[in-house]
């Protein structure tokens, strides 16, 4: 292994100290056994056990997984469709407009998709509630699932599909059984992409969630509003780890698969060699 | 003979097994196959030879049913086959990269196309057991496609697509990714499971030694068209046209004006200063037609002395000499400049062979070596 300059060791830690202080010093606090948040009174894990007996948040907390799980899969379903017609449906009218709009979401302000998402949930008369966070969510996570689908397939050997089609299959048989067995590492990490987007999101939830159905992020804004508890660092740490999870999880998922499929390629050309 | 020949395309009553009739496909602009006929027999291994990007492929893939043709009729048994969808044919095809799917073991692979027939299990599992022995595949029926060679995924790639016992078997550049000794092994197989099991196969190559190998008939193609359809040997021998007799194999083309000089014979004055050659021909020339005569290397004699009673002799001096084992091509320089190849069975050891670099050397070949051809 290569050493490091000291350059190099200094740009590193500043870069990481900048990115990783802030939630090293929240989960730190987290443990903190003092009221007082900025004070540190020794090691505690009290502020979970209070947490747990917090009805609100465990309400919101239920809420948020039920959004999430809900959102993403319906994210992954669409997500996967639109990659699929995208990339294997050639050249249709307004083939690019189309493979450029799915990708808009990906840099629009998340403000003005939550503000759309309101007028024309107020517009269409659909009350404020679970159901408006989980269509919400599932509009800004599915192009996400479609971005990582997508180049899966566009890696995809065309003429294994051809061979199903030919060997009887029709066309949905032929994305059963073959296409959607070779893609499912990029399906799976896409699902855990939207899960994890889902489960954080703050702002287009809040333009979406009625009285009805808060989530945790919203409910952790507005409880700060009221000052900073060490309730909330115990359960913002929860969801630093739940989330870091899965993203770790999708990634390395993904590597597992572009890794196994190396391998392979490997294998065969040390065999035909 | 005993035995009779295999030639249902020189018998009027035999039905073609595939009809082409003047077929034209178009991709946008571009056309990839001009008003094209033609007819395969049952039980054929016809083979499709053309440079890249003359349409051979997509021949294949519009039997498939991967591509339909913009005007006229492809049938399969005299049914015309345009709007039936690949997976409604009685057609399979092994492509190019084999395609196996990476998920499936080699078993798995074989059966995959007769689980979609919903055939029942003990059928299934006798068919694939015969596949696996008809490949000698058995040993490695559990492994996954990447746990086998080269050779073996090809092998595999064939048994699936053999599986379903189609009327018709596709072959996209099957040997192209096998090396040039397993290569020729794997012909003779190929040739053998054909005559085995009956089925007739299409086979699409640019290698015209594999077309020559393998095929019962070869269609040389150029630019969406076909320029002939005939036996390899009649392709060799017969080409007719220069594409072609350039194409199968090595040519020397000596081009100039034909002049008739007897029954079916003509002199060729093909450069100033350079005795005429003489060749025959059947099909007719004018006086003062452009000919061209193609005559292959290895029907050119090289001598160090003058023969006798050649009908075409020139003297020249030898230029440079590949040597590739069996076989030695010279190419003989001429006093005008041109250079002719001319080739000879290495029957003797090296040390004894008399003709070398810059050696004055007398190249010859009888009026009927070549082919006279007007283009």
């Amino acid at each position: 292994m290569r050493r490091l300059s000291w350059f190099n060791v200094t740009s590193l830690t500043l870069g990481f100290a900048f990115l990783y202080l802030p939630m090293l010093i929240l989960v730190i606090y987290s443990f903190n056994a003092s009221k007082l948040v900025t004070v540190w009174a020794g090691f505690s894990t009290r502020w979970y056990g209070e947490l747990i007996q917090n009805e609100a948040f465990l309400g919101a907390a239920w809420v948020t997984l039920k959004v999430a799980l809900m959102s993403s899969t319906l994210a992954t379903l669409l997500g996967t469709m639109a990659a699929y017609v995208l990339v294997r449906g050639g050249r249709f009218l307004g083939r690019t407009l189309f493979s450029g709009m799915i990708y808009a979401p990906l840099v629009m302000p998340e403000v003005i998709t939550g503000l759309s998402l309101l007028l024309l949930f107020i517009g269409i008369g659909l009350d404020r509630g679970v159901l408006t966070i989980v269509l919400a969510h599932t509009t800004f996570s599915m192009c996400y699932v479609s971005v990582v689908v997508s180049s899966r397939l566009v890696s995809f050997d065309r003429s294994l599909e051809e061979a199903a089609l030919d060997l009887g299959c029709s066309a949905w048989d032929a994305f059963r059984l073959v296409t959607l067995p070779i893609i499912a590492p990029a399906v799976i990490a896409g699902w855990l992409l939207a899960f994890t987007l889902s489960l954080d999101d703050l702002v287009i939830a809040s333009f979406t969630a009625g009285p009805s159905a808060t989530t945790l992020p919203i409910k952790i804004f507005s409880a700060v509003r009221l000052g900073v508890s060490p309730e909330i660092n115990a359960l913002s740490t929860i969801m630093i780890a739940i989330v870091a999870t899965g993203v770790i999880t999708a990634s390395l998922i993904s590597k597992r698969a572009s890794l196994r499929a190396q391998k392979e390629a490997q294998a065969a050309e040390r065999a035909s060699g | 003979m005993s035995q009779t020949i295999f030639a249902p395309w020189d018998d009027p009553n035999e039905k073609p097994l595939i009809r082409f009739e003047n077929v034209t496909k178009k991709f946008g602009e571009f056309v990839a196959i001009d008003d094209l006929s033609l007819d395969i027999y049952t039980q054929e291994f016809f083979a499709l030879l053309g440079p890249s990007g003359c349409g051979k492929t997509t021949m294949m893939r519009m039997l498939a049913g991967f591509e339909n043709p913009t005007r006229g009729t492809i049938e399969l048994s005299g049914q015309n086959i345009v709007p039936v969808p690949p997976n409604k044919r009685a057609v399979n095809m092994m492509f190019q990269s084999y395609a196996l799917f990476p998920h499936l073991s080699v078993r798995e692979n074989i059966a995959f196309g007769l689980k979609r027939d919903k055939m029942d299990k003990e059928r299934i599992e006798a068919r694939v057991a015969e596949m696996l022995k008809l490949t000698r595949l058995e040993k490695f029926a559990q492994r996954k496609p990447h746990q086998i060679s080269g050779g073996q995924r090809q092998r595999v790639a064939l048994a699936r697509s053999l599986a379903k016992a189609p009327k018709l078997l596709l072959l996209d550049e099957p040997l192209g990714a096998l090396d040039k000794k397993l290569r020729q092994d794997t012909q003779f197989e190929l040739m053998d499971i054909q005559e085995s099991t009956g089925t007739t196969f299409v086979i699409v190559t640019h290698d015209q030694e594999e077309a020559m190998t393998v095929a019962s008939r070869v269609a040389v193609m150029d630019e969406g068209r076909i320029i002939q359809v005939a036996t390899p040997a009649n392709i060799y021998e017969y080409p007719n046209s220069v594409y072609v007799a350039d194409f199968i194999g090595d040519v020397n083309i000596l081009e100039g004006r034909a002049k008739p000089v007897g029954e079916d014979r003509y002199e060729v004055l093909w450069h100033e200063g350079v005795a005429p050659v003489t060749a025959t021909s059947s099909a007719p020339f004018s006086d003062g037609q452009t000919a061209h005569l193609a005559i292959r290397p290895e029907k050119i004699a090289i001598s160090t002395d003058r023969p006798d009673n050649a009908d075409n002799a020139m003297e020249g001096k030898v230029l440079d000499i590949a040597y590739l084992g069996n076989l030695s091509t010279y190419h003989v320089g001429l006093p005008g400049g041109q250079v002719i190849k001319a080739q000879t069975a290495n029957t003797r050891r090296i040390a004894r062979r008399d003709i070398t670099w810059e050696d004055p050397v007398w190249i010859s070949w009888s009026a009927t070596a070549g082919v006279l051809l007007a283009e």
